[in-house]
């Protein structure tokens, strides 16, 4: 599908979700609650089959702590952004997806690592680069304390 | 006197346990500090749980404090063996955010220059490869012959691993006036060579013995754990950015994705052998066909995003690389992310490796062509 077909397709197809028109690829924005059961569809649904998950990340806003999924369909090759804002920007937490994109495992452990981000019902949260004395480095109110980035 | 009593030993008996080894995080195969905690029972590999970490640097979170043309020096060195797309992605990315377009000269110079770094990551990946099954003499060929590739990047741009050669809107200098003599010369030669790499270790028995229907991963797992690269494209996951996603002269020039369905790990060998020649292919279709023309758009002196986000896909020599790019209008990023190939391959390693013998663990993970920075970042 064509970004917009997709655009079109995904505003039937999620009614609660908000689908816009970014500047590369469509972005659709779901509440914490919808996140797991918009990924299920976003998977299964033969005329969506968004399969690949490419990049899991986090990004630590002033208001809220956004989680980005970048995926694609390796059948359709189309690809959707899908954000999810958590609802508390200091204790934030989201569900796993990683039972319906298996790589996610690992990029939710960075993700928790880096920003703090709790994955309810995953199988092993843990932190994956740092030690446990260490904070979240990559939340914006990180005391950078022995000075690695700023002189 | 002694009397020998015969002693009858009874493997009904024997009682085994799984154990625990540490495999790193200093592992001659590992290449890096990368630690594989394996549950073992006996010779045979239960469970393989990686963890990794040792060699962090913070890069993402260095990013945030510098500026654009700052990030692309710190890219390099995440995969330093794929230096120069690493360093195409950022530039790629800033310039499709100020909607710029480079000359058609720098996409043609890019191009080359990331099919010259694909073939030099390649030969270090069959040296080594060669080299964890126990056959020492591949490594001498291939850093023989990469040698070669590694002295045309040092004319062109002084150094030899980190390029730093891709800048916002151009390139740094002008391609040195030998370098397409060299280039070509060096095609002339590695097309002469690259039979001989096939014929020392491919057919050997030995080698094909430890490598075939050893390490198998189907194309649902390898779509599910986002497997890319020559190992993703081993178990028929058709996941080249250049094709799907074509950037700089990819869109020019005629090339084949090699896939194959086996999934094995003599699959994956295969494919990043093939992947060589296509990679000489697209060099002699585009090294006569320099555009004449500048070698850099004039940029401003401090490069400014627009507010919102930017995502790039490259094809690394290990699979998709991407940057994410979220700018809040400042001079540098509000956050970057690098989406490296190695982070999603390593831990796909469970999948092939368990069930397996040990030894075939190292043979895996020569496949995989980790690059250990690229995942910590």
């Amino acid at each position: 599908m064509t970004n917009e077909e997709l655009q079109a397709y995904l505003t039937g197809e999620f009614s609660k979700a908000e689908v816009k028109l970014g500047k590369q690829y469509v972005e659709i924005l779901v509440q914490a609650a919808d996140l797991h059961e918009t990924s299920v569809r976003l998977k299964n649904v033969p005329e969506l089959s968004f399969d690949y998950l490419i990049c899991l990340t986090g990004v630590d806003y002033p208001e809220t702590m956004q989680i980005v999924y970048h995926i694609e369909s390796v059948k359709h090759r189309h690809v959707v952004v899908l954000k999810v804002n958590t609802a508390d920007r200091t204790d934030p937490k989201v569900d796993t997806v990683s039972d319906v994109w298996q790589t996610a495992k690992y990029h939710e452990r960075e993700v928790y690592d880096l920003l703090g981000v709790k994955f309810n019902n995953h199988t092993d949260l843990r932190r994956l680069f740092l030690d446990d004395s260490w904070g979240f480095p990559l939340r914006k109110d990180y005391k950078d304390e022995v000075r690695i980035v700023e002189r | 006197m002694s009397e020998i009593k015969e002693i009858i030993i009874s493997t009904d008996k024997i009682h085994t346990d799984q154990y625990l080894v540490n495999m790193g995080p200093q592992h001659p195969s590992t290449h890096g500090v990368l630690r594989l905690l394996v549950r073992l029972e006996g010779e045979i590999v239960h469970h393989i749980e990686p963890h990794v970490g040792y060699i962090h640097s913070g890069i993402e979170k260095m990013c945030e404090a510098i500026s654009y043309p700052q990030i692309i020096h710190l890219t390099d060195r995440m995969d330093y063996l794929s230096a120069n797309m690493n360093n195409e992605a950022v530039a790629l990315c800033v310039e499709n955010a100020l909607q710029v377009e480079v000359p058609e000269r720098v996409k043609y110079i890019r191009t080359i220059m990331d099919e010259l770094s694909r073939l030099a990551s390649h030969q270090l990946w069959w040296c080594v490869m060669g080299m964890d099954l126990g056959a020492l003499t591949t490594f001498f060929y291939g850093l023989r012959d990469r040698e070669l590739i590694l002295d045309i990047f040092e004319e062109t741009c002084g150094a030899r691993m980190t390029l730093n050669y891709n800048l916002p809107g151009g390139v740094m200098f002008d391609i040195h006036p030998n370098f397409q003599k060299r280039v070509k010369d060096f095609i002339k030669i590695f097309k002469k060579k690259l039979p001989e790499y096939d014929e020392l270790l491919t057919g050997n028995v030995i080698f094909q013995e430890r490598t075939k229907d050893i390490g198998y991963l189907s194309l649902d797992d390898a779509i599910a754990w986002g497997v890319t690269g020559p190992s993703g494209r081993g178990s028929g996951f058709s996941c080249d950015v250049r094709k799907h996603q074509p950037y700089s002269a990819y869109p020019l020039v005629q090339f084949e994705e090699k896939l194959d369905t086996k999934g094995d790990t003599f699959t994956r060998y295969r494919l990043r052998m093939e992947e060589m020649y296509e990679s000489m292919h697209i060099i002699e279709q585009l090294i006569d066909n320099i555009p004449e023309g500048d070698y850099a758009v004039k940029m401003k002196g401090v490069v400014k995003l627009p507010e919102g986000e930017f995502y790039q896909r490259v094809e690394t020599a290990r699979g998709e690389f991407g940057v994410y790019i979220v700018s809040d209008g400042k001079k540098n990023p509000y956050r970057v992310k690098f989406r490296s190939p190695g982070f999603s391959n390593l831990f796909a390693l469970n999948k092939m490796a368990a069930g397996h013998k040990i030894a075939d663990l190292v043979a895996i993970m020569s496949t995989l062509d980790l690059v250990i920075p690229d995942i910590d970042r």
